[in-house]
Protein backbone atom coordinates (compact mmCIF):
# COMPACT_ATOMS: atom_id res chain seq x y z
CA UNK A 1 0.00 0.00 0.00
CA UNK A 2 1.40 3.73 -0.72
CA UNK A 3 3.10 4.54 2.50
CA UNK A 4 1.42 8.35 1.98
CA UNK A 5 -2.13 6.89 2.20
CA UNK A 6 -1.47 4.69 5.11
CA UNK A 7 0.62 8.05 7.02
CA UNK A 8 -2.40 9.68 6.64
CA UNK A 9 -4.91 6.77 7.80
CA UNK A 10 -3.43 7.23 10.62
CA UNK A 11 -3.05 10.33 11.39
CA UNK A 12 -6.89 11.24 10.33
CA UNK A 13 -7.81 8.23 12.60
CA UNK A 14 -5.81 9.29 15.60
CA UNK A 15 -7.54 12.95 15.15
CA UNK A 16 -11.13 11.86 15.11
CA UNK A 17 -10.44 8.87 17.60
CA UNK A 18 -8.87 11.21 19.98
CA UNK A 19 -12.32 13.37 19.70
CA UNK A 20 -14.23 10.22 19.82
CA UNK A 21 -12.16 9.24 22.72
CA UNK A 22 -12.90 12.42 24.70
CA UNK A 23 -16.37 12.63 23.60
CA UNK A 24 -16.92 8.75 25.26
CA UNK A 25 -14.62 9.49 28.38
CA UNK A 26 -16.72 12.95 29.16
CA UNK A 27 -19.40 10.55 29.47
CA UNK A 28 -18.02 7.59 31.28
CA UNK A 29 -16.79 9.52 34.18
CA UNK A 30 -20.21 10.54 35.30
CA UNK A 31 -21.44 7.16 34.19
CA UNK A 32 -18.74 5.77 36.36
CA UNK A 33 -19.62 7.16 39.73
CA UNK A 34 -23.63 7.68 39.41
CA UNK A 35 -24.49 4.56 36.77
CA UNK A 36 -26.53 7.92 34.55
CA UNK A 37 -26.43 7.90 30.88
CA UNK A 38 -26.21 11.70 30.74
CA UNK A 39 -28.01 12.39 27.18
CA UNK A 40 -27.63 16.24 28.08
CA UNK A 41 -24.34 15.68 27.53
CA UNK A 42 -24.28 16.73 24.04
CA UNK A 43 -25.53 19.79 24.95
CA UNK A 44 -22.62 20.64 26.82
CA UNK A 45 -21.22 20.98 23.04
CA UNK A 46 -23.31 23.15 22.16
CA UNK A 47 -23.09 25.64 24.65
CA UNK A 48 -19.47 25.79 24.09
CA UNK A 49 -20.02 26.10 20.44
CA UNK A 50 -22.64 28.82 21.39
CA UNK A 51 -20.06 30.74 23.07
CA UNK A 52 -17.96 30.63 20.31
CA UNK A 53 -20.55 31.87 18.37
CA UNK A 54 -21.13 34.88 20.75
CA UNK A 55 -17.77 35.91 21.39
CA UNK A 56 -17.51 35.46 17.77
CA UNK A 57 -17.16 39.30 17.03
CA UNK A 58 -14.87 39.93 20.26
CA UNK A 59 -11.18 41.60 19.55
CA UNK A 60 -10.27 39.26 22.38
CA UNK A 61 -7.44 36.37 21.03
CA UNK A 62 -8.96 33.10 20.05
CA UNK A 63 -7.36 31.17 23.08
CA UNK A 64 -9.52 33.64 25.78
CA UNK A 65 -11.84 32.50 23.56
CA UNK A 66 -11.45 29.17 23.61
CA UNK A 67 -10.77 28.88 27.11
CA UNK A 68 -13.91 30.89 27.92
CA UNK A 69 -16.43 28.02 25.84
CA UNK A 70 -14.41 25.52 27.42
CA UNK A 71 -15.56 27.01 31.07
CA UNK A 72 -18.77 27.93 29.91
CA UNK A 73 -19.13 24.03 29.37
CA UNK A 74 -17.80 23.27 32.71
CA UNK A 75 -20.33 25.31 34.51
CA UNK A 76 -23.48 24.27 32.61
CA UNK A 77 -22.59 20.69 33.16
CA UNK A 78 -22.17 21.37 37.11
CA UNK A 79 -25.17 23.84 36.85
CA UNK A 80 -27.66 20.90 35.45
CA UNK A 81 -26.22 18.51 38.39
CA UNK A 82 -26.97 21.45 40.85
CA UNK A 83 -30.29 22.32 39.71
CA UNK A 84 -31.76 19.30 37.74
CA UNK A 85 -29.67 16.14 38.54
CA UNK A 86 -29.42 16.39 42.55
CA UNK A 87 -32.65 17.01 43.65
CA UNK A 88 -34.05 13.57 41.86
CA UNK A 89 -31.18 11.49 42.43
CA UNK A 90 -31.94 10.11 45.58
CA UNK A 91 -35.49 9.14 43.75
CA UNK A 92 -34.32 6.40 41.26
CA UNK A 93 -31.79 6.15 38.35
CA UNK A 94 -34.75 6.42 35.79
CA UNK A 95 -35.80 9.67 37.24
CA UNK A 96 -32.53 10.52 36.44
CA UNK A 97 -32.24 9.61 32.91
CA UNK A 98 -35.50 11.21 31.91
CA UNK A 99 -34.29 14.48 33.90
CA UNK A 100 -31.36 14.43 31.31
CA UNK A 101 -33.88 14.06 28.48
CA UNK A 102 -35.83 17.07 29.80
CA UNK A 103 -32.16 19.17 30.75
CA UNK A 104 -30.79 18.42 26.94
CA UNK A 105 -34.70 19.34 25.01
CA UNK A 106 -34.46 22.81 27.67
CA UNK A 107 -31.27 23.85 26.43
CA UNK A 108 -31.61 23.05 22.32
CA UNK A 109 -34.97 25.27 23.09
CA UNK A 110 -33.31 28.20 25.23
CA UNK A 111 -30.61 28.00 21.89
CA UNK A 112 -33.28 28.26 19.37
CA UNK A 113 -35.27 30.90 21.33
CA UNK A 114 -32.16 33.03 22.36
CA UNK A 115 -29.54 32.56 19.23
CA UNK A 116 -31.78 30.94 15.93
CA UNK A 117 -33.18 27.25 14.99
CA UNK A 118 -30.62 27.86 11.50
CA UNK A 119 -26.85 27.29 11.17
CA UNK A 120 -24.98 29.84 12.60
CA UNK A 121 -21.58 30.45 11.13
CA UNK A 122 -18.51 30.14 13.49
CA UNK A 123 -15.10 31.10 12.73
CA UNK A 124 -11.80 29.22 13.33
CA UNK A 125 -8.30 30.74 13.26
CA UNK A 126 -6.84 30.56 9.88
CA UNK A 127 -4.23 28.31 11.49
CA UNK A 128 -6.54 25.48 11.93
CA UNK A 129 -7.34 25.69 8.29
CA UNK A 130 -3.63 25.35 7.51
CA UNK A 131 -1.85 22.29 6.66
CA UNK A 132 1.98 21.44 7.17
CA UNK A 133 4.53 19.70 5.25
CA UNK A 134 6.43 17.06 7.09
CA UNK A 135 8.47 14.76 5.59
CA UNK A 136 6.59 15.25 2.25
CA UNK A 137 3.18 14.92 3.84
CA UNK A 138 0.63 17.19 4.16
CA UNK A 139 -0.81 17.24 7.33
CA UNK A 140 -3.39 19.36 8.61
CA UNK A 141 -2.95 21.68 11.42
CA UNK A 142 -6.33 21.15 13.20
CA UNK A 143 -5.52 17.44 13.35
CA UNK A 144 -2.36 17.89 14.63
CA UNK A 145 -3.89 20.19 17.28
CA UNK A 146 -6.35 17.74 17.96
CA UNK A 147 -4.10 14.54 18.86
CA UNK A 148 -1.56 16.86 21.20
CA UNK A 149 -4.42 18.64 23.04
CA UNK A 150 -6.29 15.39 23.43
CA UNK A 151 -3.12 13.39 24.30
CA UNK A 152 -2.29 16.70 27.23
CA UNK A 153 -5.63 16.32 28.69
CA UNK A 154 -5.67 11.91 28.57
CA UNK A 155 -2.18 12.39 30.82
CA UNK A 156 -3.60 15.48 32.67
CA UNK A 157 -6.98 13.58 33.82
CA UNK A 158 -4.66 10.53 34.68
CA UNK A 159 -2.50 12.55 37.09
CA UNK A 160 -5.42 13.76 38.36
CA UNK A 161 -7.24 10.15 39.16
CA UNK A 162 -3.64 8.62 40.40
CA UNK A 163 -2.33 11.26 42.09
CA UNK A 164 -4.80 13.45 44.11
CA UNK A 165 -7.38 12.52 47.18
CA UNK A 166 -10.17 14.14 44.41
CA UNK A 167 -9.38 11.30 41.83
CA UNK A 168 -8.87 8.99 44.30
CA UNK A 169 -12.12 8.91 45.87
CA UNK A 170 -13.53 9.69 42.26
CA UNK A 171 -12.66 6.12 41.32
CA UNK A 172 -13.18 4.72 44.76
CA UNK A 173 -16.67 5.93 44.24
CA UNK A 174 -16.91 3.99 40.59
CA UNK A 175 -15.80 0.85 42.50
CA UNK A 176 -18.27 1.41 45.84
CA UNK A 177 -19.96 4.68 46.36
CA UNK A 178 -21.49 3.74 49.47
CA UNK A 179 -17.95 2.23 50.96
CA UNK A 180 -16.41 5.67 49.34
CA UNK A 181 -18.74 7.78 51.63
CA UNK A 182 -18.25 5.46 54.66
CA UNK A 183 -14.62 6.51 54.35
CA UNK A 184 -16.11 9.85 54.59
CA UNK A 185 -15.83 11.13 51.21
CA UNK A 186 -18.82 13.18 50.30
CA UNK A 187 -21.31 12.12 47.63
CA UNK A 188 -22.13 15.38 46.43
CA UNK A 189 -18.17 16.76 46.58
CA UNK A 190 -17.52 13.54 43.98
CA UNK A 191 -20.74 14.20 41.63
CA UNK A 192 -20.37 17.58 40.95
CA UNK A 193 -16.39 16.58 40.08
CA UNK A 194 -17.33 14.19 37.81
CA UNK A 195 -19.74 16.68 36.27
CA UNK A 196 -16.94 19.33 35.78
CA UNK A 197 -14.53 17.07 34.49
CA UNK A 198 -16.81 16.06 32.23
CA UNK A 199 -17.59 19.10 30.89
CA UNK A 200 -14.18 20.42 30.55
CA UNK A 201 -14.42 17.43 28.19
CA UNK A 202 -17.03 18.68 26.46
CA UNK A 203 -16.31 21.96 26.52
CA UNK A 204 -12.74 20.83 24.59
CA UNK A 205 -14.55 18.67 21.89
CA UNK A 206 -16.59 21.57 21.30
CA UNK A 207 -13.89 23.54 20.46
CA UNK A 208 -12.66 20.92 17.94
CA UNK A 209 -16.18 19.61 16.53
CA UNK A 210 -17.00 23.59 15.62
CA UNK A 211 -13.89 24.00 13.82
CA UNK A 212 -14.69 21.21 12.03
CA UNK A 213 -17.94 22.03 10.96
CA UNK A 214 -17.43 25.49 10.91
CA UNK A 215 -20.66 27.04 12.64
CA UNK A 216 -23.01 26.04 15.07
CA UNK A 217 -26.95 25.22 15.13
CA UNK A 218 -29.18 23.88 18.73
CA UNK A 219 -28.78 20.07 17.84
CA UNK A 220 -25.25 19.96 17.12
CA UNK A 221 -24.63 18.12 20.92
CA UNK A 222 -26.78 15.23 18.79
CA UNK A 223 -24.06 13.53 16.47
CA UNK A 224 -21.36 13.33 19.70
CA UNK A 225 -23.77 12.10 21.86
CA UNK A 226 -24.42 9.54 19.83
CA UNK A 227 -20.92 8.73 19.39
CA UNK A 228 -20.20 9.12 22.44
CA UNK A 229 -23.17 6.79 24.05
CA UNK A 230 -21.80 4.10 21.09
CA UNK A 231 -18.07 3.99 21.69
CA UNK A 232 -18.77 3.76 25.52
CA UNK A 233 -20.75 0.54 25.04
CA UNK A 234 -18.06 -0.84 22.65
CA UNK A 235 -15.47 0.14 25.25
CA UNK A 236 -17.44 -1.95 28.12
CA UNK A 237 -19.70 0.67 29.72
CA UNK A 238 -18.07 1.53 32.83
CA UNK A 239 -14.62 1.63 32.70
CA UNK A 240 -12.78 4.74 31.33
CA UNK A 241 -10.05 2.90 29.91
CA UNK A 242 -13.06 0.74 27.88
CA UNK A 243 -14.08 4.37 27.08
CA UNK A 244 -10.79 5.55 25.14
CA UNK A 245 -10.18 2.42 23.52
CA UNK A 246 -14.33 2.32 22.04
CA UNK A 247 -13.35 6.36 21.17
CA UNK A 248 -10.04 5.21 19.11
CA UNK A 249 -11.96 2.38 17.59
CA UNK A 250 -15.15 4.10 16.73
CA UNK A 251 -12.73 6.63 14.89
CA UNK A 252 -10.37 4.59 13.03
CA UNK A 253 -13.45 2.45 11.87
CA UNK A 254 -14.94 5.99 10.84
CA UNK A 255 -12.03 7.22 8.71
CA UNK A 256 -11.27 3.83 7.45
CA UNK A 257 -15.06 3.32 5.75
CA UNK A 258 -14.49 6.46 4.39
CA UNK A 259 -11.60 5.71 2.75
CA UNK A 260 -12.46 1.91 1.70
CA UNK A 261 -15.69 2.27 0.41
CA UNK A 262 -16.30 2.97 -3.10
CA UNK A 263 -17.79 6.47 -3.92
CA UNK A 264 -21.10 5.34 -4.41
CA UNK A 265 -21.28 3.98 -1.13
CA UNK A 266 -19.71 6.90 0.79
CA UNK A 267 -23.19 8.50 1.62
CA UNK A 268 -23.40 5.28 3.92
CA UNK A 269 -20.76 5.40 5.56
CA UNK A 270 -22.23 5.39 9.16
CA UNK A 271 -24.61 2.38 8.26
CA UNK A 272 -21.53 0.42 7.78
CA UNK A 273 -19.45 1.85 10.52
CA UNK A 274 -22.28 1.31 12.93
CA UNK A 275 -22.73 -2.58 11.03
CA UNK A 276 -19.62 -3.45 12.13
CA UNK A 277 -19.64 -1.82 15.83
CA UNK A 278 -22.90 -4.30 15.72
CA UNK A 279 -21.19 -7.59 14.23
CA UNK A 280 -18.39 -6.14 17.11
CA UNK A 281 -20.95 -6.55 20.25
CA UNK A 282 -22.47 -9.54 19.02
CA UNK A 283 -19.09 -11.09 19.30
CA UNK A 284 -18.02 -9.31 22.56
CA UNK A 285 -21.33 -7.99 24.17
CA UNK A 286 -19.16 -6.88 27.12
CA UNK A 287 -17.41 -4.73 25.53
CA UNK A 288 -13.54 -4.66 24.57
CA UNK A 289 -12.67 -3.57 28.16
CA UNK A 290 -15.74 -4.32 30.55
CA UNK A 291 -16.35 -2.69 33.40
CA UNK A 292 -17.52 -3.43 36.99
CA UNK A 293 -20.87 -3.35 37.76
CA UNK A 294 -21.22 -1.95 41.16
CA UNK A 295 -23.97 -0.26 43.42
CA UNK A 296 -25.36 3.06 42.92
CA UNK A 297 -25.62 6.14 45.06
CA UNK A 298 -28.95 7.06 47.00
CA UNK B 1 -21.31 5.51 73.64
CA UNK B 2 -23.83 4.02 71.55
CA UNK B 3 -26.92 3.35 71.86
CA UNK B 4 -29.88 1.96 69.38
CA UNK B 5 -33.51 2.63 70.94
CA UNK B 6 -36.64 0.87 69.63
CA UNK B 7 -35.53 0.97 66.15
CA UNK B 8 -37.84 -0.47 63.26
CA UNK B 9 -36.41 0.08 59.85
CA UNK B 10 -38.07 -1.52 56.18
CA UNK B 11 -36.94 -2.35 52.97
CA UNK B 12 -40.15 -1.60 50.96
CA UNK B 13 -43.25 -3.27 52.57
CA UNK B 14 -40.78 -6.04 54.01
CA UNK B 15 -39.68 -5.20 58.18
CA UNK B 16 -36.22 -6.08 58.65
CA UNK B 17 -36.13 -4.33 61.80
CA UNK B 18 -39.10 -5.04 63.98
CA UNK B 19 -37.61 -3.68 67.64
CA UNK B 20 -33.79 -3.27 67.78
CA UNK B 21 -32.90 -1.59 71.03
CA UNK B 22 -28.58 -1.75 72.13
CA UNK B 23 -25.86 -0.09 73.69
CA UNK B 24 -22.14 -0.86 73.12
CA UNK B 25 -19.90 1.22 75.86
CA UNK B 26 -16.29 2.69 75.49
CA UNK B 27 -13.82 -0.05 74.74
CA UNK B 28 -17.07 -2.72 74.71
CA UNK B 29 -16.67 -5.46 72.18
CA UNK B 30 -20.19 -6.19 71.99
CA UNK B 31 -21.60 -8.58 68.98
CA UNK B 32 -24.56 -9.28 67.18
CA UNK B 33 -25.86 -12.86 66.32
CA UNK B 34 -28.83 -14.65 65.33
CA UNK B 35 -29.13 -16.58 61.75
CA UNK B 36 -29.40 -14.73 58.42
CA UNK B 37 -32.40 -12.66 57.93
CA UNK B 38 -32.09 -11.65 61.74
CA UNK B 39 -31.37 -8.14 60.55
CA UNK B 40 -28.18 -7.92 61.99
CA UNK B 41 -26.52 -6.43 59.13
CA UNK B 42 -29.47 -3.85 58.41
CA UNK B 43 -29.06 -2.72 62.08
CA UNK B 44 -24.96 -1.78 61.14
CA UNK B 45 -26.74 -0.10 57.93
CA UNK B 46 -28.95 2.09 59.82
CA UNK B 47 -26.30 3.21 62.33
CA UNK B 48 -23.81 3.57 59.13
CA UNK B 49 -25.49 6.01 57.78
CA UNK B 50 -26.75 3.63 54.74
CA UNK B 51 -30.03 2.72 55.62
CA UNK B 52 -33.16 5.04 57.22
CA UNK B 53 -34.67 3.71 60.48
CA UNK B 54 -38.46 4.32 60.04
CA UNK B 55 -38.87 4.26 63.74
CA UNK B 56 -36.49 4.98 66.89
CA UNK B 57 -33.05 6.18 67.70
CA UNK B 58 -29.71 6.12 67.11
CA UNK B 59 -27.92 8.59 69.33
CA UNK B 60 -23.69 8.00 68.90
CA UNK B 61 -21.68 10.10 72.28
CA UNK B 62 -24.60 12.01 72.48
CA UNK B 63 -25.22 12.74 69.30
CA UNK B 64 -28.46 11.71 67.21
CA UNK B 65 -27.40 9.69 63.83
CA UNK B 66 -31.06 10.18 62.65
CA UNK B 67 -30.86 11.89 59.00
CA UNK B 68 -27.27 11.48 58.79
CA UNK B 69 -25.79 10.82 55.49
CA UNK B 70 -22.55 7.89 55.85
CA UNK B 71 -19.97 10.85 54.97
CA UNK B 72 -21.20 12.46 57.87
CA UNK B 73 -21.44 9.64 60.39
CA UNK B 74 -18.17 8.33 59.35
CA UNK B 75 -17.04 11.75 60.52
CA UNK B 76 -18.21 11.67 64.02
CA UNK B 77 -15.71 8.23 64.04
CA UNK B 78 -17.89 5.11 63.32
CA UNK B 79 -16.08 3.29 60.70
CA UNK B 80 -17.60 0.26 58.96
CA UNK B 81 -15.95 -2.85 57.80
CA UNK B 82 -18.82 -4.38 55.52
CA UNK B 83 -20.03 -8.03 54.88
CA UNK B 84 -18.55 -8.13 51.34
CA UNK B 85 -14.83 -6.14 52.82
CA UNK B 86 -16.06 -3.09 50.53
CA UNK B 87 -12.55 -3.14 48.98
CA UNK B 88 -12.10 -1.21 46.02
CA UNK B 89 -11.01 -3.82 43.67
CA UNK B 90 -9.17 -1.31 40.52
CA UNK B 91 -7.95 1.14 43.26
CA UNK B 92 -4.29 -0.21 44.67
CA UNK B 93 -3.84 -1.59 48.53
CA UNK B 94 -1.74 1.80 48.84
CA UNK B 95 -4.78 4.07 47.45
CA UNK B 96 -7.30 1.71 49.42
CA UNK B 97 -5.24 2.61 52.75
CA UNK B 98 -5.01 6.56 51.65
CA UNK B 99 -8.94 6.54 51.50
CA UNK B 100 -9.00 4.85 55.35
CA UNK B 101 -7.27 8.33 56.11
CA UNK B 102 -9.62 10.48 53.89
CA UNK B 103 -10.90 12.34 57.03
CA UNK B 104 -7.57 12.80 59.56
CA UNK B 105 -5.79 15.73 59.11
CA UNK B 106 -3.02 15.01 61.78
CA UNK B 107 1.00 14.49 61.07
CA UNK B 108 1.13 11.36 62.56
CA UNK B 109 -0.88 9.15 59.59
CA UNK B 110 2.48 7.61 57.97
CA UNK B 111 3.33 6.47 61.45
CA UNK B 112 0.45 4.73 61.67
CA UNK B 113 0.89 3.42 58.22
CA UNK B 114 3.78 2.24 58.64
CA UNK B 115 2.46 0.47 62.15
CA UNK B 116 -0.41 -1.24 60.18
CA UNK B 117 2.40 -2.48 57.62
CA UNK B 118 4.19 -4.05 60.51
CA UNK B 119 0.93 -6.29 61.91
CA UNK B 120 -0.10 -7.20 58.09
CA UNK B 121 3.20 -7.55 55.86
CA UNK B 122 1.10 -8.52 52.97
CA UNK B 123 -0.20 -5.15 52.74
CA UNK B 124 3.32 -3.69 53.06
CA UNK B 125 4.19 -6.38 49.94
CA UNK B 126 1.38 -5.42 47.49
CA UNK B 127 0.91 -1.52 48.21
CA UNK B 128 1.05 -1.28 44.70
CA UNK B 129 -1.05 -3.92 43.11
CA UNK B 130 -4.65 -3.53 42.85
CA UNK B 131 -6.74 -4.62 45.75
CA UNK B 132 -8.95 -6.65 43.40
CA UNK B 133 -6.17 -8.99 43.02
CA UNK B 134 -5.54 -9.89 46.90
CA UNK B 135 -7.32 -13.42 47.91
CA UNK B 136 -10.46 -12.79 50.49
CA UNK B 137 -8.08 -13.25 53.37
CA UNK B 138 -6.00 -10.54 52.62
CA UNK B 139 -8.65 -8.45 50.93
CA UNK B 140 -9.96 -8.88 54.49
CA UNK B 141 -6.55 -7.63 56.15
CA UNK B 142 -6.89 -4.63 54.11
CA UNK B 143 -10.58 -3.74 55.19
CA UNK B 144 -9.86 -3.96 58.96
CA UNK B 145 -6.50 -1.84 57.86
CA UNK B 146 -8.19 0.94 55.90
CA UNK B 147 -11.17 0.70 58.95
CA UNK B 148 -8.12 1.13 61.79
CA UNK B 149 -6.20 3.78 59.69
CA UNK B 150 -9.02 5.91 60.30
CA UNK B 151 -8.57 5.44 63.96
CA UNK B 152 -12.51 4.96 64.30
CA UNK B 153 -14.06 5.83 68.31
CA UNK B 154 -16.43 3.14 67.36
CA UNK B 155 -15.29 -0.32 64.45
CA UNK B 156 -18.38 -2.44 63.23
CA UNK B 157 -17.68 -5.57 61.59
CA UNK B 158 -19.87 -7.63 59.57
CA UNK B 159 -19.32 -10.84 59.37
CA UNK B 160 -15.10 -10.50 59.28
CA UNK B 161 -14.53 -14.35 58.65
CA UNK B 162 -17.42 -15.00 56.79
CA UNK B 163 -15.99 -17.08 53.18
CA UNK B 164 -12.67 -17.54 54.80
CA UNK B 165 -10.93 -20.63 55.10
CA UNK B 166 -10.41 -22.20 58.99
CA UNK B 167 -7.14 -21.21 59.72
CA UNK B 168 -8.03 -17.65 58.23
CA UNK B 169 -10.50 -17.45 60.80
CA UNK B 170 -9.09 -18.06 62.99
CA UNK B 171 -6.64 -15.39 62.61
CA UNK B 172 -9.49 -13.20 62.12
CA UNK B 173 -10.94 -13.75 65.73
CA UNK B 174 -7.19 -13.64 67.24
CA UNK B 175 -7.68 -10.38 65.39
CA UNK B 176 -10.75 -9.04 67.11
CA UNK B 177 -9.79 -10.11 70.55
CA UNK B 178 -6.09 -8.05 69.91
CA UNK B 179 -7.91 -5.28 68.53
CA UNK B 180 -10.39 -5.14 71.82
CA UNK B 181 -7.33 -6.00 74.05
CA UNK B 182 -5.80 -2.63 72.58
CA UNK B 183 -9.15 -0.78 73.48
CA UNK B 184 -10.70 -0.29 70.37
CA UNK B 185 -14.51 -0.15 70.86
CA UNK B 186 -16.15 -2.87 68.54
CA UNK B 187 -19.79 -4.25 67.43
CA UNK B 188 -19.38 -7.03 65.98
CA UNK B 189 -21.73 -9.02 63.28
CA UNK B 190 -21.29 -12.57 63.13
CA UNK B 191 -23.06 -15.90 62.42
CA UNK B 192 -20.34 -18.19 64.05
CA UNK B 193 -21.67 -17.89 67.50
CA UNK B 194 -19.59 -20.08 69.51
CA UNK B 195 -16.76 -18.43 68.20
CA UNK B 196 -17.83 -14.25 68.79
CA UNK B 197 -19.16 -15.90 72.21
CA UNK B 198 -15.51 -16.65 73.00
CA UNK B 199 -14.42 -12.91 72.60
CA UNK B 200 -17.39 -10.87 72.98
CA UNK B 201 -18.11 -8.92 76.30
CA UNK B 202 -21.89 -8.74 75.89
CA UNK B 203 -23.72 -9.77 72.33
CA UNK B 204 -27.23 -9.57 71.57
CA UNK B 205 -29.18 -12.91 70.22
CA UNK B 206 -31.37 -11.20 67.28
CA UNK B 207 -34.86 -13.07 65.73
CA UNK B 208 -36.54 -11.73 62.44
CA UNK B 209 -36.12 -8.73 63.83
CA UNK B 210 -36.13 -8.19 67.56
CA UNK B 211 -33.85 -8.73 70.15
CA UNK B 212 -34.48 -12.03 71.65
CA UNK B 213 -32.11 -12.14 74.23
CA UNK B 214 -28.48 -10.73 75.58
CA UNK B 215 -26.44 -10.45 78.34
CA UNK B 216 -23.07 -11.97 78.92
CA UNK B 217 -21.61 -14.80 77.52
CA UNK B 218 -22.09 -17.29 80.27
CA UNK B 219 -25.75 -15.79 80.15
CA UNK B 220 -26.45 -15.83 77.09
CA UNK B 221 -25.68 -19.96 76.61
CA UNK B 222 -27.97 -20.19 79.72
CA UNK B 223 -30.39 -18.61 78.77
CA UNK B 224 -30.65 -20.06 74.72
CA UNK B 225 -29.85 -23.28 73.14
CA UNK B 226 -26.95 -21.17 71.44
CA UNK B 227 -25.99 -24.49 69.04
CA UNK B 228 -29.42 -24.19 67.78
CA UNK B 229 -29.03 -20.64 66.48
CA UNK B 230 -25.73 -21.82 64.81
CA UNK B 231 -26.90 -24.52 63.35
CA UNK B 232 -30.18 -23.01 62.22
CA UNK B 233 -27.42 -20.33 60.45
CA UNK B 234 -27.75 -22.51 57.37
CA UNK B 235 -26.87 -19.47 54.47
CA UNK B 236 -30.03 -17.94 52.57
CA UNK B 237 -29.58 -15.50 50.09
CA UNK B 238 -32.40 -12.96 51.93
CA UNK B 239 -30.42 -10.85 54.37
CA UNK B 240 -27.74 -9.23 52.05
CA UNK B 241 -30.57 -8.36 49.19
CA UNK B 242 -30.88 -5.55 51.20
CA UNK B 243 -28.91 -5.02 54.34
CA UNK B 244 -25.82 -4.95 52.27
CA UNK B 245 -23.44 -1.91 52.47
CA UNK B 246 -21.21 -1.81 49.23
CA UNK B 247 -21.83 -3.32 45.56
CA UNK B 248 -22.36 -6.82 43.90
CA UNK B 249 -19.14 -8.84 44.23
Amino acid sequence: MDPDFVAQFVLNALSLGSLYALMALGMAIVFGVLRLVNLAYGELIMVAGYTLFVLNDSPLPWLVLAVAAVLAAALASVLTERIAFRPVRVNSLNAMLVTSFAVSTLLQNAALLLVSPRTRAVSVPGLLTQSLEIAGLRVSVANLMTVGVSLGLLFGLNLLLRRTTLGIALRAAADDFPMARMLGVRADRVIAAAFAISGVLAGVVGLFWVARVGSVIPTIGAGPLLIALIATVIGGMGGLAGAIAGGYVLGALTVGMQLLLPSGLIDYRDAFTFGIVILVLLVRPQGLIPGRQSARVG
Amino acid sequence: MLSVTNVEARYGAILALRDISLTVEEGELVALVGSNGAGKTTTLAVIAGLHRASRGAVVFEGKSLAGRAPEDVARLGISMVPENRGVFPTLTVAENLRLGSYLRRDGEVARDLERLQERFPVLGERASQAAGTLSGGEQQQLAIARALISRPRLLMLDEPSLGLAPTLVDRVFELVAELHREGVTILLVEQNVRRTLEVADRAYLLRTGRVEASGRPAELRALVDIESVYLGGARRPGEQAGGRAGGSP
